[in-house]
């Protein structure tokens, strides 16, 4: 079959590799038919995620048709049309039961190697390196989905991929950001990154009831989607002070929350981006947490900062004394998609949101080297990529 | 009350702690035996700085000795003789003129605090090791592993797959087979990536239902070694939390290094990934497998399904869209 594999920073291009295999009874074989990039795969892109290795292959956002099936699995059938979460979750360890199942304590083969860069290990995730269970990913034409009896969900015939297929990832995330801040009445929420996550965590905002959503970008053509798509009111951090703008929009009180879409790859212009880009550099520090710290200083206090951009090691002048002196709650982790899959189908299917407004480059397979370069340089527009094998 | 407690015996810290003292004074006195001189108060004499150039070439024996086997008595004892010479070098120098005689007693002084420490860690160490002695177990380097892992399934059905030493290759990446031979007795045999293959018998020693299984290595195991494993209920419904500890000593020479594998390079790691395999047998039904094991070959799809299975340790029997499934979750 044909498949996205990573060589190296900047080096992705589809290759031909075997057809996967069954390897254990509740796995189930799927035919890929839509395949999206992540922001997230930006990070393997640009080289910032560790335990990578040439050939992998990667993606963690598809939806296709069951081909096959292990014998542990009954809930599925061949030719069953399903969306698959990125996070591969048993469904019966005690995290599972929690709903917690990014958490799954057995879904990571490589689990040794997460204990010692993390203490314990996350679960597996499909395509995102080794350090997650070394699991080939989705940009392909067929992929192994293991615990597939929990994980993929049946999608009606009447939504199309489009409308479903960011059920896998972004959508939920957005959401879980969101949810995670506890919105009340009358409660503004502040966004870092208006990529896709940052998107639909505008939109999930909205839903849970936020009175006012505020989103923070430097590219006009993602601050255009926010307002035009999300409703949010804007600030292009390159233009104000971001500090200056967030007191003016909330009366000095600050947001009462904050949602962190960036993650480890954070910009920020002048000095304080120079900084971080030169620790990264020297191997100072692994990650450039601008963004998360410019959400903790300017959170209004007892507030929340929610973050949903992927951090991957150690972060450097993190300020501790903002939040204990006011009282602030960070809440993290990667999305427990399997909880959400369900309701938010609804939500897609009473038609109160349709998430293919973020598409914005369709293309095949073969042209995946094109789609990462056009996403990770924001050319053209690009907000999000969506490929047909 | 249970105290996780792997640390040194304090004998062997404080004969540690020595060891760095005498590393610091015997440089000292080499490099500097004049300054030294000045500061112990006796005569700036070519005689006597010649001896403390002695003496420091001493410091520096106990102070290796004292790092490197911190848990041998012999070379705490050898400081306790150190500072007696010490004491009588010093008591010798005051009677010179021209010694500084208050410092000279200060030094006196402390040398005399640091014999009292010296006697204190070469009587523990010595203490130790009769006992040892006494008991019959020699200086050896036996292996001895503790791990635990808690698994989701009730205390009964966690025991008696446990109790079926035959399920245990299962998820035990170098055993190959567990045979009951008779009553309380069991053959065990495991086979490295060279296809050495080891042999030997057990006899059970305790096998207390839901709560205690010990067995131990007859004698003509090539390898001696005992295992025992607890089994507790955890705290809320957490299910079953599953005590291992195993110890072994390996055979000097050949048969040695073909042992090593056995319980790999790290022993502690290989009971810890056997036991997460154990877990999620139990828990999930199956030993989930990824194309992209540890860092070994990249993730990409495989042509031989069993190829994996070799690597990942787990029994073919287990891998394959067919496989049964085992532990709880069928």
């Amino acid at each position: 079959m044909k498949a996205a594999c990573w060589h190296g920073r900047q080096d992705i291009h589809v290759e031909h590799v075997e057809d996967p295999r069954i390897l254990n009874p509740r796995d189930a074989i799927i035919r890929i038919t839509s395949t999206a990039i992540c922001g997230s795969d930006l990070h393997l892109y640009n080289g910032f995620i560790p335990s990578m290795k040439k050939g992998d292959i990667i993606g963690h956002e598809f939806m296709g048709e069951v081909v096959e099936t292990g014998t542990g699995v009954s809930t599925l059938r061949k030719g069953d049309r399903v969306v698959v979460p990125f996070p591969i979750a048993c469904g019966h360890c005690e995290p599972c039961s929690r709903e917690l199942y990014s958490l799954c304590e057995n879904s990571n083969p490589n689990a040794s190697m997460g204990e010692a860069l993390w203490g314990y290990a996350p679960c597996g995730i499909f395509g995102y390196s080794h350090l997650m269970g070394g699991y080939p990913g989705g940009q392909a034409e067929y992929a192994r989905v293991p615990f597939a009896d929990v994980g993929p969900l049946k999608v009606p015939e009447e939504l199309t991929d489009e409308q479903v297929l960011f059920l896998s990832d972004i959508f939920p995330t957005g959401f879980m950001a969101a949810e995670a801040c506890g919105i009340r009445k009358g409660d503004v929420v502040a966004v870092w990154g208006c990529g896709p996550v940052g998107q639909f965590a505008i939109k999930s905002a909205y839903m849970l009831g936020a009175a006012k959503v505020i989103a923070i970008d430097r590219f006009p053509y993602r601050l255009r989607v926010a307002a035009e798509q999300g409703g949010a009111e804007t600030i292009n951090y390159e233009d104000v002070s971001v500090s200056d703008a967030l007191r003016e929009m909330t009366a000095g009180r600050g947001p009462d929350h904050c949602i962190d879409a960036v993650g480890l790859e954070g910009h920020a212009p002048g000095l304080k981006g120079a900084y971080d880009k030169a620790k990264t550099m020297m191997m100072l520090e692994t990650d450039r947490p601008v963004a998360l710290r410019e959400a903790i200083m300017n959170c209004r206090s007892g507030g929340t900062i929610s973050v949903a951009g992927v951090y991957g090691g150690f972060i450097d002048k993190f300020p501790m004394g903002a939040i204990v002196n006011r009282a602030l709650t960070i809440k993290s982790g990667q999305t427990h998609v399997h909880r959400y899959m369900r309701p938010l189908l609804e939500r897609i299917r009473s038609g109160e949101i349709d998430p293919s407004f973020v598409i914005t480059h369709r293309l095949s397979l073969d042209q995946v080297s094109e789609g990462y370069s056009t996403f990770s340089g924001k050319e053209d527009e690009c907000l999000k990529v969506v490929m047909t094998p | 009350m249970h105290t996780y407690a792997q640390a040194r015996p304090s004998h062997e810290r404080l004969a540690a702690g020595l060891g760095w003292f005498s590393l610091a004074l015997g440089t000292a006195e080499i490099a500097a035996p004049r300054t030294m001189a000045r500061l112990f108060g006796i005569p700036d004499d070519p005689r006597l700085v010649s001896v403390l150039r002695g003496f420091g070439a001493r410091e520096i024996a106990s102070g290796l000795g004292l790092l490197t086997q911190p848990e041998q008595p012999g070379w705490a004892w050898s400081r306790v003789g150190g500072d007696a010479i010490d004491l009588a070098f010093l008591g010798a120098a005051a009677n010179e003129d021209s010694a500084n005689h208050q410092r000279v007693a200060m030094a006196a002084a402390v040398v005399a605090g640091v014999a009292a420490l010296d006697l204190i860690c070469a009587r523990g160490l010595q203490d130790h090791q009769d006992s040892r002695r006494a008991l019959g177990i020699e200086p050896s380097h036996d292996v001895s592993v503790e791990r635990a892992v808690t698994v989701g399934r009730p205390i009964a059905e966690v025991f008696a797959f446990w109790k079926g030493y035959e399920n245990l290759p299962r998820f035990m990446q170098h055993l190959t087979s567990v045979e009951t031979l008779a009553e309380g007795r069991t053959r065990w045999t495991a086979t490295g990536p060279a296809g050495v293959s080891v042999s030997w018998d057990a006899e059970t020693l305790v096998e207390r239902e839901n709560e205690w299984i010990a067995w131990r290595s007859l004698e003509n195991a090539d390898v001696d070694n005992s295992g025992s494993v607890r089994f507790q209920e955890a705290p809320g419904g957490r299910g079953t939390e599953v005590h291992v500890h195993l110890t072994y000593s390996p055979p000097a020479g050949q048969l040695g290094r073909g042992i090593a594998w056995l319980f790999g390079q790290e022993p502690g790691q290989q009971i810890k990934d056997d036991l997460r395999r154990f877990k999620q047998l139990m828990e999930t039904g199956e030993i989930p497998l990824s194309e992209g094991l540890g860092l070994q070959r990249a993730a990409q799809p495989v042509r031989d399904v069993a190829d994996v299975a070799a690597m990942a340790g787990v029994s073919p029997e287990l891998v394959g869209a067919g496989a049964r499934l085992e532990g709880g979750r069928a």
